[in-house]
């Protein structure tokens, strides 16, 4: 346990101290989320047809601004090497690694989606959707966003190739989490969205880390 | 009793860089590993350290060695120092004591590393960062150490250190193999040289590899 949270410390650490890029994701999504007012135009009624819809594609791309790095840093000077001998399995070190990246990119969109979809005037009854769809849909973009940073590993600026890898892994989630959020919005029922959303969050938990830790290893040697 | 390899092959992109290697090492040696540049040293250490494919066997004690086992029974230093610029000298080895089971107090003293113990890591020299990579090796007790020319970079007086901690490793039963340019004086030591750049080409079974080195 001891170790797991010595992982966990140190990658919120990182990501806190000066280049980590915490925050960098929340600074893209605050700017992305705000162009679509100024392209589409200010008119109330179509901002709000568009408004769960936006705030989740801004999410999903705010999430892999920083999926390089995951495991690229630790690669390039050598701590992966000496990770990969410690007493941690690589399952538990992807599955630390992910949730830290979630921690310090996920969360904070989170919350700041409320604030964003005042400015995109979404319908009161969507609101708690919207939260709660994000909250259950972006622990898995981190960690899908792993298995990319895992296979994309030893390539250099690997960066635009793991996105595209990782974009088309992401449609299932911003089909389901912008159609709960829109639901709600359109007064239609959300749960059926919404439960799949979370059963895919579940499916990606489970199979992330060993997919990523066998990425890892073959790209060790 | 001892780290015994026996009959260990590693091929690398198609080539055969290792051919058959077998040697012994009784409890509290020191193998020194030499031979010139591409001689497959820096392989042979990550081989052993199970950070490359290899076939053969490794027992250390009698007990074969492999897969999670390994993590307490090896410790590796390569050319990385693997160190995070980020943190202070303290908190990188902490971080690796907290990981292996250690204490890091022996480690920063070791390596005389107490008076940077707060600087960050990106503000020391590449011979204060060889130290900080060495001391690594002290914050866990691992019976056999893998050391990939441990002494780049590193003073005289930082180099005597090294040796000191050597000497004390082997003289509490511990295993080494280092891999160096340069003459260490270290007492139970043996050698094994590595001949230079083998020409033999591996690539059967390889389409992409055909004909590569012939």
């Amino acid at each position: 346990m001891s170790a797991a949270g010595a992982v966990l410390a140190r990658e919120l650490t990182l990501a806190f101290r000066s280049g980590g890029g915490a925050g960098l994701g929340l600074a893209f999504f605050l700017i992305a989320v705000l162009l679509v007012p100024l392209g589409v135009g200010p008119e109330p009624e179509r901002l709000a047809g568009l408004a769960a819809g936006t705030l989740w594609i801004g999410a999903l791309l705010a999430c892999l601004l920083s999926l390089d790095r995951i495991f690229q840093a630790d690669q390039e000077d050598g701590s992966l090497d000496i990770l990969a001998l410690s007493p941690l399995p690589l399952e538990a070190l992807v599955a630390l690694k992910a949730v830290a990246h979630w921690l310090t990119t996920g969360l904070p969109l989170v919350a700041a989606a409320p604030l964003l979809a005042l400015t995109l005037h979404l319908p009161a009854p969507a609101y708690p959707w919207l939260v709660a769809s994000l909250a259950v849909g972006t622990p898995a973009l981190s960690f899908l966003g792993a298995i990319g940073a895992a296979v994309t590993v030893g390539i250099r600026r690997g960066g635009l190739l793991l996105s595209i890898l990782v974009l088309p892994l992401y449609l299932p989630s911003l089909i389901f989490g912008a159609r709960a959020a829109a639901s709600a919005a359109e007064g239609a029922d959300p749960w059926p969205a919404f439960m799949l959303l979370g059963g895919l969050t579940l499916f990606v938990l489970a199979l992330a880390p060993p997919a990523a830790a066998a990425a890892l290893r073959a790209n060790l040697r | 009793m001892g780290l015994t390899v026996t009959d260990l092959s590693c091929t690398r992109g198609g080539r055969l860089i290792l051919r058959g290697l077998s040697f012994a090492l009784g409890s509290g040696e020191t193998l020194i590993l030499r031979g010139p540049n591409g001689s497959g040293k820096s392989t042979l250490l990550r081989a052993l350290a199970g950070l490359l494919p290899a076939s053969g066997r490794m027992e250390i004690d009698g007990r074969a060695v492999g897969g999670e086992g390994r993590a307490d029974a090896v410790a590796y230093a390569g050319h990385l120092d693997a160190i995070k610029p980020q943190l202070t000298v303290a908190e990188n080895l902490r971080f690796w004591a907290r990981l292996f089971g250690g204490d890091p107090g022996a480690a920063l003293a070791a390596f005389d590393l107490g008076p940077l113990a707060e600087r960050p890591a990106h503000l020391c020299s590449a011979g204060q960062k060889r130290r900080i990579c060495l001391a690594r090796l002290l914050v866990a007790p691992r019976r056999l150490w893998l050391l990939d020319e441990p002494t780049v970079a590193l003073d005289a007086d930082a180099t005597g250190r090294l040796l000191r901690v050597l000497r004390e490793h082997a003289a509490g039963g511990g295993l080494a193999i280092v891999a160096t340019h340069v003459p260490l004086d270290l007492a139970p030591a043996r050698e094994l040289v590595l001949a230079a750049e083998a020409q033999t080409a591996s690539a059967a079974g390889d389409p992409f590899l055909q004909g590569a080195w012939t």
